[in-house]
């Protein structure tokens, strides 16, 4: 054990270990305190606001209750419902489908990417990040155009009879689907990337000359080495594809509401704060879980 | 050089096609003469010229602008201070991880949860200051509330690839704290900083849900202007819009793009 003001030589710089912290504290201080005041306070303030009462008028009465909960598991004044519950099992559903399809169409592109030649390859991904990059409103809107009833894909459903004639194919189960793959699609490419253009090819093809089926070669070979890139990418996906609202707001109408809509209504028409942050609880637990693999996966890439 | 199976190359190329078909149908129909419908009636750029005579558009797009250049110059300061803060003293490892979590919430946290903690956070606040009333400074503050965690990360990614025998180097030969900060870090720091607040403007210049949650009737930004417009129903005007605020994003993409890449080959 150092004794905390014993002299030491820190970088070139003869100091002690208090000074070294006092000034690393002041430093510290701007940032963490705006971080504190309206990140950390916040979500506590979050977390007391889910167990108190909303007055008449919307108002937050500081009356400690459970209720919120209770009705987020379906208990009314007039017996109860799955509503809420269904609303909750969809989204992890929808969240889980939406991870599901983004991984599998990553892999392919990222072999695909990883293959290219040096010069060619920055376009490529380059090609990913642009998405990535783009204003969520704006893409899940522009679903509307090839969706629209005068585009093959609603005139085969028409066809089909799935919808009337002349409809568009949205809003709809499918069009969120679609619109929710192509918003979180980039969010596994990209870190998964990182892992397939580091992979060691020498351990593919020894598991091939050991006649691996292409399972195991996936499996054992490929999936182990790509596992930190994975589940970097399954955290920035399944989190906040979990608590989205846009694109089921754009594409999947009243009817199909995820858990942000949810928690938006609350704290925008029902002003309903209480109930919100009860509901957003249920979006910060799988939250705070992904936060602690997050960090120790994201080491071994070089994502941010 | 691998080779891949072709059915790899096709569904790569489906998944490309899958992203910006949407896209590039909204860059065609800007350009299209009709009012309304999806039939081609020839090209025009009257549609981009209607939107510099939308006051609506106009005070949105300098909303936009000035939420994203005001949030970011803030994040860059505090970020960059946080990162050698951070990266740069011998912190006790349970404190370093704490700081660490803190720093990764913005990253992780779906977007709605943070807006909703916001708004009931200004909610309270608006009892001390009517600062607080829904609007621009309200929306800076939630910007800058996850851009910094952006920055700090990408500044502390560059502060670990720098090393530090160019600043040990420098204590040696008696260089000041100022000095040492002035001269040696920031110009190494440099295209981290610059980097980090790229990102951030990117970010801000994206970001729908924490304004939307925290915007008042005067401070309308461009997505929120989009959003609320699109669902009284899709005009050209608006597709005229969303390829410039496309064409943009395109630019600051390859801009930063090529500036990290740079870094990466002049790596210390």
């Amino acid at each position: 054990m150092k004794r905390a003001d014993s002299v030491i030589t820190w970088y070139g710089e003869l100091t002690t270990r208090r000074r070294l912290l006092k000034r690393g504290s002041l430093l510290l201080m701007p940032g963490m305190l705006w971080l504190m005041l309206f990140l950390v306070l916040p979500s506590l303030v979050l977390v007391v606001v889910s167990v108190v009462t909303r007055g008449a008028y919307g108002q937050l009465e500081w009356v400690f209750t459970l209720e919120n909960y209770e009705r987020l598991a379906g208990f009314t004044r007039f017996g109860w419902t799955a509503d809420y519950l269904m609303i909750l099992w969809r989204s992890v559903v929808v969240a889980f489908v939406t991870t599901l399809v983004s991984v599998l169409l990553s892999y392919p592109l990222c072999f695909f990417i990883a293959a290219r030649p040096a010069r060619s390859r920055y376009m490529w991904l380059t090609l990913v990040i642009i998405p990535f990059w783009t204003n969520m409103v704006i893409r899940a809107y522009a679903w509307f155009l090839i969706l629209s009833p005068e585009m093959p894909p609603a005139r085969l459903a028409s066809l089909l009879g799935f919808i009337p004639d002349g409809a568009p194919l949205y809003p709809n189960a499918f069009a969120v689907y679609l619109g929710m793959v192509s918003m979180f699609l980039p969010f596994v490419t990209l870190p998964l990337y990182a892992g397939v253009e580091r992979l060691d090819w020498s351990l593919v093809e020894a598991a091939k000359d050991l006649y691996a089926s292409r399972i195991r070669v996936f499996t054992q070979a490929i999936l182990p080495q790509t596992m930190p890139g994975l589940s970097v990418g399954i955290i920035l996906t399944f989190i906040p594809a979990m608590g989205m609202f846009v694109v089921p707001d754009l594409l999947g109408g009243a009817k199909y509401m995820l858990v942000g809509n949810l928690i938006q209504q609350q704290f925008g028409p029902s002003r309903d704060w209480p109930f919100g942050a009860a509901i957003s609880m249920g979006l910060m637990v799988p939250t705070m879980i992904g936060l602690q693999i997050y960090r120790r996966k994201s080491k071994a890439i070089e994502v941010v | 050089m691998r080779r891949n199976h072709p059915l790899i190359v096709a569904v790569s190329y489906l998944t490309i096609v899958f992203l910006y078909l949407p896209l590039a149908g909204v860059a065609v129909f800007s350009v299209n003469a009709a009012r309304r419908g999806l039939v081609w009636k020839g090209f025009t750029l009257k549609w981009y010229l209607r939107l510099f005579e939308n006051e609506w558009i106009l005070e949105a797009a300098w909303n936009t602008l000035l939420l994203a250049v005001i949030s970011t110059i803030i994040a860059t300061i505090l970020g960059t201070i946080l990162a050698i803060a951070m990266d740069r003293f011998p912190w006790r490892s349970r404190s370093g991880n704490f700081l660490d979590v803190i720093l990764h919430i913005p990253v992780i946290i779906p977007d709605i949860i943070l807006a909703a903690s916001l708004v009931v956070a200004f909610g309270l606040l608006r009892w001390v200051s009517s600062i607080f009333e829904p609007g621009l400074p309200n929306m800076i503050i939630g910007h800058v509330t996850f851009q910094i965690a952006f920055v700090a990360l990408v500044v502390r990614s560059r502060l670990v690839a720098i090393g530090r025998d160019v600043e040990e180097a420098a204590r040696d030969l008696f260089a000041t704290n100022g000095y040492l900060l002035r001269r040696v870090m920031l110009p190494l720091l440099m295209p981290g900083i610059i980097a980090g607040a790229m990102l951030a403007f990117t970010l801000s210049l994206d970001d729908f849900v924490i304004s939307f949650f925290t915007a008042g009737p005067d401070s309308q930004t461009l997505p929120l202007f989009i959003f609320a417009a699109v669902r009284r129903g899709v005009t050209p005007q608006i597709h005229a819009l969303s390829t410039l605020i496309m064409l943009v994003t395109v630019i600051l993409v390859v801009v930063t793009e090529r500036f990290t890449r740079h870094q990466k080959k002049r790596a210390w």
